[in-house]
């Protein structure tokens, strides 16, 4: 599954202190570099499989094109989709795991890599001032890019997973209360696909993000990790969630939309990722992530002996991070 | 569904021709604009820095991913469109005003946008495939003209000046008799949403409490109320 990257592999020797600022550098570079160019294997498999099924003649013809694209921006080395977004970063950190300057020196890294890339891929510059919208020009700025850590025990490595996600189209959030059960969370992943989907806001094929639970903010959160960070094809380890994840996409694509939004055959969605939080025994508030067909991740992990290796899907999911118990 | 190739300046006859679901490929000069460029030019006056109805009559909503490597010169590597449908307030102004023959945008525009304004003035909307196709898009574009007002405005919003060859598939989503391709479509599917939401209790339908619609027409005195759900 796994495969190196020759470039940097043993370029570098750790400092006997930990993992030196250079090496997270280059690792948050590649990862940038495969998010905006490179769309992972599953995708493409997913794509590939959806434009041999669709029969009707213009989502078909949409899907060879989204093919196409996915090949021309490999081998031109361009960016996927032109709107990279507000580029960030998922890491995840080993517990057994030094970094030579601390995690300021990771942090340096980040944003010096997350200009570097801009530059050298001529990605569009989007990270703006919100009032002002001055444009400093390099996806660099206050709280940007943005960072979520996680930690994960017995591991010696820290892994990088750069995110670019465009467009202003198909999140949701509502505040669910007891009693609506199963057909409220229905209903509002209904109402997000006939907002944002019929007329293909949302880029489709998309890849449903579901989070169920925890507080507002984190329902949110875990919405989108579900969507971008979980491999298509993957199911939660909770069966009661992955059974709500197989209605959900049965669903999603029982509806005759297609790629793009046309009336389609193939399905509207690649998959439904549905992660959960314990929450306020009256309320489960959930968000609902539509990510769309540019489905940008890159992964990078660099070990404490100077390894650095790409990873087709991140690990922000574990048996860890979803623990139950007090331990 | 027919293909076809066309040169810019678009010749008025070629645009009345076209119709929803034709696949088109454009060569020549064509231009961007978003919300800014729009109140540049129709809200503080600013004239266009080019001859549009004659040199350059296509215009994008988008912006390219690009940067200016020293100044005046620019590496774009793709490009890609934006949402239309939020432009509506700026575009039929645009259109009537420089003599434009096509928008290039994401989504398609309310029907009313083309029956009223594109069938009068021979204009029709252009959907860029996929929406996230923008590396074919960008291997057509052979060269950045200019890129107008990045001062005032940042290099995203700034109108850029763009010399393409075979840029495209565009679908054509409003062609000059006012039809709607997105409309077609979702017309389509309404009926399997509503199947979807039939299952659903009423009591999740129709929430106590819930803000789903505009709060404006509960408080707004004479304005009547929208009851209406999603569905």
């Amino acid at each position: 599954m796994m495969d190196t990257t020759g470039g940097l592999q043993g370029a570098l020797s750790p400092a006997a202190g930990g993992i030196p600022e250079t090496l997270l550098e280059e690792a948050a570079y590649e990862a940038h570099r495969l998010a905006a160019t490179t769309l992972p294997d599953d995708v493409k498999r997913a794509f590939v499989g959806m434009r041999d099924r669709e029969r009707e003649e213009l989502p078909k013809r949409v899907l060879e094109a989204i093919v196409d694209n996915f090949h021309a921006a490999e081998d031109d080395q361009r960016p996927v989709c032109a709107d990279v977004g507000v580029p960030r970063i998922y890491a995840v950190i080993g517990n057994e795991t030094a970094i030579a300057g601390g995690f300021v020196s990771f942090e340096r890294a980040v944003r010096r890599a997350t200009e570097r890339i801009t530059g050298d891929l001529a990605l569009r510059s989007n990270r703006c001032h919100p009032i002002t919208r001055r444009n400093p020009g390099n996806n660099v700025g206050v709280f940007a890019p943005n960072i979520e850590y996680r930690v994960e025990p017995d591991a010696d490595y820290i892994e990088i997973c750069a995110v670019h996600k465009g467009g202003a189209f198909g999140t949701d959030f509502r505040m669910l209360v007891d009693g609506d059960g199963l057909a409220g969370i229905r209903k509002a992943v209904l109402d997000a696909i006939a907002e944002f989907g019929r007329r293909g806001l949302t880029c489709p094929p998309v890849v449903i993000g579901v989070g169920l639970g925890g507080t507002k903010d984190q329902s949110f959160s875990i919405a989108k990790q579900a969507a971008q960070l979980r491999p298509i094809g993957s199911r939660h380890p909770d069966p009661d969630v992955a059974a709500l994840e197989d209605e959900l996409l049965e669903m999603a694509n029982s509806l005759g939309i297609g790629a793009m939004g046309y009336v389609g055959t193939a399905g509207y969605a690649t998959d439904v990722h549905v992660e959960i939080a314990y929450t306020h025994s009256a309320l489960t508030p959930m968000g609902v992530h539509q990510l769309c067909q540019a489905t940008r991740r890159g992964v990078v992990r660099v070990y404490m002996d100077g390894r650095t290796e790409t990873r087709p899907a991140p690990s922000w999911f574990s048996g860890y991070s979803r623990r139950m118990g007090v331990e | 569904m027919a293909t076809h190739r066309l040169s810019i300046p678009l010749q008025e006859d070629d645009v009345r021709r076209l119709r929803i679901g034709d696949v088109v490929h454009l060569d020549g000069t064509i231009h961007t604009g978003r919300a800014l460029v729009y109140e540049h030019v129709l809200r503080d006056g600013n004239q266009p820095p080019l001859d549009l109805a004659n040199e350059s009559n296509v215009q994008m909503h988008g912006a390219p991913a690009a940067v200016e490597d020293a100044p005046g010169e620019y590496r774009l590597s793709s490009i890609q469109a934006t949402a239309s449908f939020r432009y509506w307030k700026y575009v039929p102004d645009y259109v009537e005003r420089f003599g434009i023959r096509a928008i290039i945008g994401k989504g398609g525009m309310d029907k009313w946008v083309y029956e009223d304004v594109f069938a009068r003035t021979g204009t029709v909307f252009l959907t860029t495939v996929g929406y996230g196709i923008a590396a074919l898009y960008g291997r057509a574009v052979k060269r950045v003209v200019d890129v107008h007002w990045k001062e005032e405005l940042g290099l995203p919003e700034a109108m850029w000046v763009l010399d393409v060859e075979n840029f495209g598939p565009f679908i054509v989503d409003g062609d000059c008799t006012g039809a709607s391709l997105a409309a077609e479509h979702v017309e389509s599917v309404n009926e399997n949403f509503a199947r979807e939401y039939a299952k659903l209790p009423e009591y999740v339908l129709k929430r106590i409490g819930e803000i789903d619609h505009s709060l404006a027409d509960e408080v707004i005195v004479g304005r009547p109320t929208d009851d209406r759900n999603r569905n």
